[in-house]
């Protein structure tokens, strides 16, 4: 016990350094554990982008790519799927609903869907929750309504009743532009902190309506062309959409409905489930974050080696204080056990204001992490995993400090009672 | 006659792979008694200090302190032995800068449980001896106490490490140049000090100096160099 008295006296005697280097550790257990959090609370966020949803159904082509542009509006369908075989599985007996989605134009570098009224009252994400109006109302029976992602509003200054007109394709600089039929805003949605929030949600007339007069991937021109008013008079019903997602009855039928689909014969489908492709869509970015987690490690190593060089740079000036001790009865291990004591202390308080600091961090950024990139980083308590990591930095620590405290224990042996200067 | 306090016999002592640097055919000192020791840097000096704390062993013959021949006991039991038996002063920084001035008297106390046994005896409690014995040696203010050690002047400093040194009653006190810091006034006033409280405790002092003019103050007086046979073919 007298020892530690000792070594928190001669660290306060040396407390400019022993500052520096707790704080050094500080950070970098703070960094370590804040990449530990958002890697953890990422992965949770991802596996939350979408909810509840049993199956997704697109045109054959790979399960994650399917993900990618039905979910993360990223990447492009490879074909189309028709009308009826939406319809054909939207009145199975099994489905309890079907959401058809339709994708492929933007507006500013924003997706644009087409989707049914059923998107806002079944599409789920997170823990289960439903898509909230923010502003206003869904779309309803006027083809050239717009109910936009909290992202695209609050970004593109949007407001209720604004006009907008969509581009053609997907890029974020589009030539051909849909400016003969503009849109209104009629409502916003609430933040998600999924991809929803970067949509325009249009209805499948909508959709329909702006392509009416289009041919071959080009708008007709002079008399050939069908203005808006025209167009809501038309028929709109679409004979084809990009995906659909279905939500069933029973889980149970969930895999023997996959597997029809999968085997449907009036054209190639191809049904996922969500979970399932969004594992294999994380594992594909599962090095990045690994490598994260590997740099944050060698900055808690590069953190202790700070701490290793300023005990070991001290141990020669303190030749006098362990020949003193020596010479009041100290004997080496004695000298060992204040550095070791030395490097647990510095080690200790490094982790604790780490812990601090972290909190600290996350209290300040919580809400603008949340806001921006959809994160939920909790004031929680660290987990078993976090409290394994810390365990392990403090037996690296004990590791480290017992290098020093070897060297001093040779020191006061050769040394014993003469006072060096 | 009594059983002397030190005692040397046919001392020889090397370090490796180098000529022999001590060779003392006999030495004693006794109980009680103050002995001058003249040994100027390089004559060996800090080598015989550390034979008779037990941090070195002799290459041959025999060290006993108190009757117990040092080469027997074990590295930690000569730690040992050595604080219980052997207070230390050095020629100046004696003391732990970070620790208060108290804290610093009581250093023995916390490594000797046989020297903390005897101070709380004599005075009642640790603290109490480790007042008194400052008190005796002129620092009886008691916010003095708990001062850092260093915010002293160095010759309150060396009355701390005497306090420190003396702590506990041991039967011996080392004493290395303690004065070599210390103006001719207080240089004389420290000794004068030293000699009443190691009287008090009953302690003899071994006072190892290069400074000539301080021997007529002590019971004898030696010279390293007289002593110390290996030491002669190099001074001619």
């Amino acid at each position: 016990m007298y020892l530690l008295r000792l070594a928190l006296a001669s660290l306060a005697n040396r407390r400019f350094t022993a500052l520096l280097t707790a704080f050094a550790i500080a950070l970098s257990v703070c960094l370590l554990l804040a990449v530990e959090r958002v890697r953890t609370e990422a992965r949770a966020s991802f596996a939350s982008t979408i909810s509840g949803t049993d199956l997704i159904v697109g045109a054959r082509s790979g399960s994650v790519n399917l993900l990618l542009y039905s979910v993360f509006r990223i990447g492009n369908a490879t074909n189309n799927i028709r009308w009826d075989s939406y319809e054909h599985y939207a009145k199975d007996p099994r489905v309890k609903w079907a959401i058809p989605i339709s994708l492929g134009d933007s507006h500013r570098g924003y997706r644009v869907m087409g989707t049914s009224a059923d998107y806002f009252s079944h599409y789920q994400f997170g823990r289960r929750q439903h898509l909230a109006l923010d502003q206003g109302r869904a779309f309803a029976d006027d083809p050239f309504e717009v109910v936009l992602g909290a992202e695209v509003a609050e970004a593109l200054h949007y407001k209720l009743g604004d006009k907008l007109v969509l581009a053609h394709g997907v890029a974020a600089i589009s030539l051909v532009k849909h400016d003969d039929k503009p849109f209104t805003v009629v409502g916003v949605l609430e933040r998600t902190g999924t991809p929803v929030d970067r949509t325009l949600h249009i209805s499948l007339a909508g959709m329909e309506a702006i392509h009416i007069d289009w041919h071959n991937g080009v708008p007709a021109r002079g008399a050939g062309r069908i203005s808006a008013e025209q167009a809501r008079a038309m028929d709109l019903q679409p004979t084809a959409i990009t995906a659909f997602m279905l939500g069933l009855n029973s889980k149970i039928a969930t895999f023997s409905l996959q597997r029809e689909i999968n085997e449907y014969r009036a054209e190639p489908l191809l049904a996922i489930l969500p979970g399932v492709a969004l594992q294999e869509l994380w594992s594909l970015m599962g090095t990045a974050e690994q490598a994260l987690f590997v740099v944050s490690l060698f900055v808690v190593l590069t953190g202790l080696i700070g701490m290793l060089t300023a005990i070991l740079t001290s141990l020669n000036e303190r030749r006098r204080e362990m020949a003193i001790l020596r010479s009041v009865g100290a004997r080496p291990w004695h000298i060992a056990g204040l550095l070791v004591l030395e490097a647990l202390a510095l080690a200790l308080s490094g982790i604790a204001a780490g812990l601090g600091l972290l909190y600290a961090c996350i209290a300040l950024a919580q809400g603008y992490v949340q806001a921006n990139y959809g994160l939920y980083l909790p004031l929680a308590w660290p987990s078993a995993h976090e409290w394994t990591l810390l365990a392990i930095i403090l037996g690296a620590a004990l590791l480290m400090g017992s290098v020093p405290a070897w060297r001093a224990y040779r020191q006061s042996l050769a040394d014993g009672l003469s006072i060096h200067l | 006659m009594s059983q002397p306090l030190i005692e040397l016999h046919d001392l020889v002592f090397a370090w490796p792979g180098q000529a022999p640097l001590l060779e003392i055919p006999a030495f004693r000192l006794e109980p009680g008694e103050a002995l001058f020791l003249k040994g100027p840097s390089g004559s060996g000096k800090t080598t015989l200090l550390g034979l008779l704390g037990g941090v070195n062993r002799p290459g041959q013959g025999s060290i006993r302190l108190l009757g117990q021949d040092l080469a027997t006991l074990g590295q930690g039991a000569r730690d040992r032995f050595r604080v219980d038996h052997t207070g230390y002063i050095f020629q100046q920084f004696n003391l732990l800068p970070f620790l208060s001035v108290r804290e610093n008297v009581e250093l023995p106390c916390r490594f000797s449980k046989s020297r903390a046994a005897r101070a709380a005896q004599r005075h009642g409690s640790i603290d109490q001896a480790a007042a008194q014995l400052l008190a005796h040696l002129g620092l009886d203010d008691p916010a003095l106490l708990a001062r850092r050690a260093d915010s002293l002047s160095i010759g309150q400093q060396q009355r701390v490490a005497a306090a420190r040194a003396l702590i506990g009653q041991p039967e011996l006190v080392i004493a290395d140049e303690p004065t070599s810091a210390l103006d001719a006034d207080t240089r004389e006033a420290f000794i004068r000090l030293l000699f009443d409280e190691c009287r008090d405790a009953g302690a003899s002092l071994l006072f190892v100096s290069h400074d000539q003019s301080l021997a007529p103050l002590f019971d004898r007086h030696l010279s390293l160099a007289e002593l110390n046979r290996a030491a002669k073919p190099r001074e001619a």
